[in-house]
């Protein structure tokens, strides 16, 4: 069995989820809107998993579009409010996910203005900032809730009375952390089935009763002509159930991989010199651990981990000629050689506290093993004039 | 993207790590800034490699072209030892992911770097050797 700390990339279905869409994937293969009975079964499939998806999350059931997935509830809300608008303005944060980035630095290129408002060195954006930079031409606010690569858990609730549409990228946190609308004041939210034991290809967008947002795709007027195309029953069924399952274990959950979260920082920072813990020690995702190993480069220790089973991400990607470092990060204010040196661990339902101490034994040796061939590791060794063996303890 | 066996190989099995104290030349490229560093050091002996050591700060990719390079120079003129293309590093790698080529550049690069300090240490000119280039990724 691998050790599967990537839990914030994607989680494995929950049984209760496939047990829900096998019907969908075998004998009930009816178009929903077709007119006998088993569309009307599809159907019922369909506005059941709609009502338990707004329960989650305080909405009501007409206020939920299922999309395929994150990215294109985030493009939409982005796009859609634009274009609803007479707005040519949008605030969003240095540290959203690529979805929302992208999205933002796109429409740049079209004409529209984008202000960032800038994160701390926790991943923190100040409510202050986010009101100052709003204008009359303000089309939208877009904040993500809770960071994708550090975990920050960002105060929407703050700025959800601004007078602006607020949209809040939630992929991370539903299902994870309690997420109510109407506590957070967002018009829209975003939310994806595979970050909480859900299938892949399916997300969703809420969108607030009476927020002008504009269609997404024009077509067979599905999702009430906001999102045209046939229905993922299949997958539109699993979201529901995984979400279902997945809200019900929150509130132990929550406290359950806190503290294994906190036992792994804990054992990393005090066991392996030269780490460092990016994002906040508190208000952070409950699965969520990124620490910067000094001198050695994030990709080399990721192949390693994952040759001794063990599975993790990074931040950055050496891809094109030249690292790029992850944009959260670096927004962060966290230098280019720390950034080159961190790892996402993100632990999920199935990770236990003998977990931890596996990928504790791993993590030291490959650790050690990268500084050894570090040329850096050379360097700061001279410079400080201190041994090998102090420094491997 | 996906590495060939012989790139994990020496990935995970680095031939020839570490400093080398009595080195002929040394060739540092790379910086922390644009993230692959490379350090070579060749002992050089009546004109011929005959040690070659790393160190590499960098991906899985910039590990093993460090690693299969001092492979490669190690018993060769310095003569032949200009002639090891980033080209004849890959090739020995069995290939690498397109977005992974610049990690061979840089192994050349090293090398071609330590021969140069070679070279200035013993005040000696070697033909087609030119100054190394600061490094821009």
């Amino acid at each position: 069995m691998p050790l599967y700390f990537d839990h914030a990339a994607t989680t494995p279905l929950h049984p209760k989820a496939l047990e829900s869409m096998m019907p969908f994937l075998t004998d009930n293969y009816a178009n929903p809107s077709s007119a006998y009975t088993p569309a009307r079964e599809a159907r019922k499939a369909i506005d059941h998993a709609r009502q338990t998806v707004a329960n989650a999350i305080g909405a009501n059931p007409e206020e939920i579009f299922f999309t395929s997935s994150g990215t294109e509830a985030d493009n939409w809300a982005i796009k859609g409010a634009l274009e609803a608008s007479k707005g040519k303005h949008i605030i969003t944060s240095t540290a959203e996910h690529h979805a929302v980035y992208y999205t933002c630095r796109h429409l740049e290129k079209l004409g529209v203005e984008v202000t960032y408002v800038p994160v701390d060195k926790e991943g923190f954006i100040s409510p202050i900032d986010v009101k100052a930079a709003i204008r009359p031409d303000t089309a939208l606010i877009s904040i993500i809730m809770a960071n994708n690569e550090v975990g920050t858990i960002q105060p929407i609730a703050s700025i959800g009375d601004l007078g602006v549409p607020l949209h809040t990228d939630a992929v991370q946190a539903v299902g994870h952390i309690p997420v109510d609308v109407n506590n957070l004041k967002v018009d829209s939210l975003s939310l994806s089935a595979h970050k909480f034991y859900g299938p892949k290809g399916i997300g969703a967008l809420y969108i607030r009763k009476g927020t002008p947002i504009a269609s997404m795709l024009q077509g067979g007027a599905q999702e009430r002509g906001r999102r045209s195309g046939t229905e993922n029953v299949a997958g539109i069924v699993g979201l529901a159930a995984a979400l279902e399952a997945s809200i019900g274990t929150i509130p132990h959950e929550q406290v359950r991989l806190t503290k294994l979260r906190d036992k792994l920082i804990n054992e990393i920072l005090s066991n392996i010199p030269h780490a460092a813990l990016n994002g906040p020690k508190d208000n952070r995702l409950p699965g969520n651990v990124n620490v910067s190993f000094r001198f050695i480069e994030g990709e080399s220790l990721l192949l390693h981990l994952d040759m001794q089973g063990c599975h993790a991400s990074t931040g950055s990607a050496c891809s094109s000629g030249a690292l790029e470092p992850s944009h959260v990060l670096t927004a962060m204010g966290i230098s280019h050689e720390l950034t080159n040196g961190a790892i996402r661990f993100s632990l999920g339902k199935d990770t236990i506290e003998e977990d931890i101490s596996k990928l504790m034994t791993i993590l030291t040796k490959s650790v050690t093993r990268l500084r050894e061939l570090s040329p850096l590791y050379d360097d700061y060794i001279k410079k400080e004039g201190v041994s090998w063996n102090t420094l491997k303890k | 993207m996906e590495y060939t066996e012989k790139v994990m190989d020496h990935f995970m099995n680095p031939r020839n790590v570490g400093e080398m104290e009595d080195a002929s030349g040394v060739g540092t490229v790379g910086n922390a800034s644009c993230g692959d560093i490379m350090r070579v050091f060749l002992k050089i002996e009546n004109n011929i490699v005959i040690d070659a050591t790393f160190k590499t700060f960098g991906c899985g990719a910039a590990v093993a072209t460090s690693s299969m390079a001092t492979e490669m120079v190690k018993g060769k003129t310095i003569q032949e030892a200009l002639t090891i293309t980033n080209k004849a590093v890959m090739e020995a790698l069995d290939g690498l992911p397109a977005v992974k080529a610049h990690c061979s550049t840089l192994a050349e690069e090293a090398l071609r770097a330590a021969l140069w300090d070679y070279a200035q240490k013993n005040g000696i000119e070697i033909p087609g050797l030119e100054e190394p280039k600061e490094h821009s990724h």
